[in-house]
């Protein structure tokens, strides 16, 4: 049941993420990414790390995704604006992509894993769990990350704003 | 103690950082009595120390850790022992004076502040010399004698002649320093330490006369035929007067050309463990005193005939060492150091009263006219000459008596160099202040007395010339010789590494001084006779022919150095200055410099700035990294 | 789920992981319009961030679930910036194509 549903997200997964690269249209891959996120998020439930899940969507489609959106939109930007590569350049990403994808295989075949082998308590993912390390013993970046989040809001704000003339 | 010890070196300096800083603002003419009060403190202080500190014992100030690395530790320290506290009491108690003497002498002249800030400056070193208890503390103290040395004689820098004349002292002195560096660096070597105390220990343990040892204290020699103008590089002294005459006096007379003596005996032990370099300073003494001597007898220049006395001198002590008369040395230094200053500063009261007149030939018949200049010049002269119970007697004598204990062809020579001594010294005090005056109705009419700040150091160091003979009484009066007793502590452990000759009876001893002192009588009276009774002038410059010319040109030393090695020196540096800097180094570095400019425009063409670009090669990098990983 | 969980190795999900980072790789690469550039970016730390979530749950520690938190927080900062940028970018120049972005050059 499980392996099924691990399959079914992954090829859901691995498809809209293949049509956010290929895509010509930018408003589809904003749309493909977000499945592809919801699709993550699934994979987060699979996990039960729902704490995660939950954050994952809130942040990533509610906030990131629509950010996105707004810009594609504010810009509108459209098949016509896009200029794809020359034929050669896309063969070379394709090539070197999938040099890096065989690398990489080939790095976690010759890793040994440490020993996973039977899941643990399954309550590590939940709000309380996660909540109870992320306040004690995760306070000070938690606490650091407001700064970064303001200063990018201001950083955001000043580089947006419409210079005056 | 301790803090008295450090007053001692810290006062000049303070004096100097006074003078140097704030002299602009001081009203004109205290600074000069800040530059002598600051040197008389300092010799109060070593009084202090004198009363308290007894011949055997020393006192070791670290003042902080200087340098530490592996196991080499290098303190900042003072080392005050007997030996140094001789120095001490010299170097202060005849600074002061002609400190105070300065303030007469330099009167008036512009550079009167800057002179006495370098003045201080020159005491600070040198006590740091003498205090220093490592060689490296030495060192600076070495160089920084050799830095005030450079600065003052070069102290009326708008005289072409004698900005050379320093420059020749400093490279001159440079070429000893390296010698002594050399050996530092031979020292730490082998003995990884540069302590004084420490080596002396060591070295005791080596073979005597080993190779090592030999090299050792040879290069420490030559920093010392460097700094106390010995044969072959004695020829920067002469020269040296260009500077006022106070500093002829202090540093080129009494202080620092003995630091080379000074440090031989310092090391005792370690020259004492090599025969070979003592016999080597004994000869270079003895070759260096007659042969300075001999120039000496036909110099006409007030000052120059002093400065080969000088050298002279020096050489007799270096023989003195040689011999492994180690006290006697001293000894004969602070007799030097009194009468030498006092002969100095006689001839630059002479100068002062005839306006800036050096040649003998101009002068004559002063004798009425500075008559306190007369009589402590008359009376430094007699003590130099070895004029009997004066103080150069007694030290002249001593070494004289070793010589003949060991050595009796370096007795004759050195007898030979006493009676020159006697000769040329005398031939200038007759020329200088008997017969009529022989300059200009003029200058005549300007002649006058020092003021007291000159005539008062000249008056002490007179009493000190010629009682000074006292502190080294010989054995024969049936006394002990203070000084010798005094620097046991010093001269002890090498006391049994040297080979002493038979000790001499008495009664042949006493012989021996009523022959010299009867030599010197005669030698004195032979000049009387010639340049009183028969009037006998030095011929112009001329009218010297033969021999004569051969020695008033100094036997043309400096023409042969100028000749062999300054030309040919600089010939070599104009070949690499015009053909080898040119064809050589310059295509070798522009080559370099286009083999990178072209790779450089090469390079610079993969930065495009073409992101997608720079993105295929970052992922082609960690490609690239990932393979590598794996195959390692 | 429990049950569930064990019955899918972990090395499945680092395959999946791995296959998603060079998508998002390859996106970057394949790509000039600087915003899908930027969304492949944001696919590559989905990648990470999989991978971290599997590894925090298959070992039973719930730090990687808080790195993860972190992750996603620098993550919107970046968008944010980088949006803002890109904005900034195309009014200058009227577009968003890194290949009209060339001026930085030797």
């Amino acid at each position: 049941m499980s392996q099924l549903l691990f399959f079914t997200l992954s090829a859901m997964t691995i498809l809209s993420a293949l049509v956010v690269v290929f895509t010509r249209k930018p408003m589809y891959s904003v749309l493909s990414l977000i499945v592809c996120f919801f699709t993550i998020a699934g994979h987060y439930i699979l996990l039960n790390a729902q704490f995660l899940a939950i954050t994952h969507i809130i942040v990533y489609a509610g906030a990131i995704m629509v950010l996105f959106l707004f810009t594609v939109m504010l810009l509108n930007l459209n098949a016509d604006s896009d200029v794809p590569k020359s034929g050669k350049l896309r063969i070379a990403a394709t090539i070197t992509a999938g040099m890096l994808f065989v690398t990489l295989l080939a790095s976690i075949k010759s890793t040994t894993l440490g020993d996973f082998a039977f899941p643990p308590a399954s309550d590590k993912g939940l709000v309380q769990h996660v909540g109870q390390r992320l306040f004690t013993d995760y306070l000070l970046p938690f606490e650091i990350s407001s700064i970064l989040f303001l200063s990018a809001m201001i950083g955001a704000v000043v580089l947006a704003k419409k210079e005056k003339h | 103690m301790t803090f008295l010890g450090l007053l001692i070196p810290l006062l000049p300096l303070m004096g100097f950082l006074v003078n140097g800083l704030l002299g602009k603002y001081l009203p004109k003419g205290s600074t000069g009595w800040i530059g002598s009060l600051s040197v008389l403190a300092s010799f109060i202080c070593v009084l202090m120390i004198f009363k308290d500190l007894g011949a055997a014992q020393a006192i070791q100030i670290d003042v902080f850790n200087w340098i530490s690395f592996g196991n080499i530790d290098i303190s900042f320290g003072l080392w005050i022992d007997s030996l140094t506290m001789v120095m001490l009491m010299v170097v202060t108690g005849v600074g002061f004076l002609i400190h105070l003497y300065s303030i007469g002498y330099m009167h008036g002249d512009e550079g009167y502040t800057r002179f006495f800030t370098y003045l201080n400056l020159f005491i600070f070193f040198m006590l740091l010399l003498v205090m220093g208890s490592n060689y490296l503390m030495m060192f600076i103290g070495w160089e920084g004698v050799g830095l005030c040395s450079y600065l003052l004689i070069g102290f009326w820098f708008k005289n072409e002649a004698y900005n050379d004349a320093a420059q020749k002292a400093f490279v001159m002195n440079r070429i000893g320093d390296l010698g002594f560096l050399l050996g530092m660096f031979f020292i730490l070597f082998h003995f990884g330490t540069l302590d004084i105390q420490a080596v002396e220990g060591l070295a005791t343990g080596l073979t005597a006369n080993s190779t090592l040892l030999i090299g050792i204290t040879l290069l420490l020699f030559v920093g010392a035929i460097g700094k106390s103008a010995q044969l072959p590089l004695y020829t920067w002294l002469p020269d040296a007067m260009a500077g006022p005459t106070p500093v002829s006096a202090l540093i080129h007379a009494a202080t620092m050309v003995t630091a080379g003596i000074y440090m031989i005996v310092r090391s005792n032990v370690l020259f004492a463990m090599a025969p070979t370099t003592m016999t080597v300073i004994l000869w270079i003494g003895v070759a260096t005193s007659v042969f300075a001597a001999v120039i000496g007898l036909k110099q006409n220049d007030i000052k120059k005939v002093l400065a080969y006395s000088t050298v002279s001198q020096l050489g007799l002590m270096f023989a003195a060492l040689g011999l492994g008369a180690f006290s006697s040395g001293v000894f004969h230094l602070v007799t030097h150091a009194f009468f030498k200053a006092l002969l100095f500063l006689g001839a630059g009261s002479v100068i002062h009263a005839l306006h800036g007149e050096q040649d003998i030939r101009n002068m004559g018949g002063l004798k009425k006219l500075i008559p306190v200049t007369y009589l402590t010049f008359i009376l430094a002269a007699l003590a130099i000459s070895g004029f009997p119970l004066l103080s150069g007697f007694f030290s002249k004598d001593e070494i004289l008596a070793h010589a003949f204990e060991q050595n009796k062809l370096v007795w004759i020579i050195l007898f030979i160099s006493s009676l020159l001594t006697a000769f040329y010294m005398f031939r200038l005090v007759f020329l200088t202040f008997f017969n009529n005056f022989r300059g200009t109705e003029e200058t005549k009419h300007h002649i006058h007395e020092s003021p007291w700040t000159m005539t008062l150091p000249l008056i002490i160091l007179c009493v000190l010339s010629v009682v000074g003979g006292l502190i080294g009484l010989p054995a024969v009066f049936d006394v002990s010789h203070l000084l010798g007793t005094y620097l046991t502590s010093v001269t002890e452990p090498s006391a049994s590494l040297i080979h002493h000759g038979e000790m001499l009876s008495h009664s042949l001893e006493i012989g021996l001084m009523t022959l010299a002192g009867l030599a010197a009588i005669g030698m004195i009276l032979y000049a009387r006779w010639k340049y009183i009774t028969l009037k006998a002038m030095p011929e112009a410059d001329s009218a010297i022919t033969g021999i004569p010319k051969l020695i008033y040109h100094k036997f043309y030393v400096d023409e042969i150095y100028e000749s062999w090695i300054v030309k040919p020196v600089f010939k070599m540096s104009e070949w690499f200055g015009t053909f080898f800097d040119k064809q050589v180094v310059d295509r070798v570095v522009n080559a370099t410099a286009g083999v990178m400019d072209s790779g450089g425009k090469t390079l610079r063409l993969f930065q495009n700035g073409n992101t997608g670009f720079y993105v295929f090669a970052m992922v082609i990098g960690m490609v690239v990294l990932f393979i590598i990983r794996l195959l390692i | 789920m429990e049950q569930a969980a064990h019955l899918v190795p972990l090395n499945w999900y680092l395959f999946l992981s791995t296959f998603l980072f060079c998508i998002g790789v390859m996106g970057v690469l394949f790509r000039r319009n600087a915003i899908i550039i930027l969304m492949c970016i944001e696919l590559m730390l989905n990648s990470v961030n999989l991978l971290l979530v599997a590894f925090s749950a298959y070992s039973g520690n719930s730090d990687g679930q808080v790195f993860v938190f972190f992750i996603m927080v620098v993550a919107a900062a970046e968008v944010a910036v980088g949006l803002a940028l890109l904005i900034s970018i195309y009014r200058n120049i009227g577009s968003t194509d890194i290949d009209v972005l060339n001026k930085l050059k030797w």
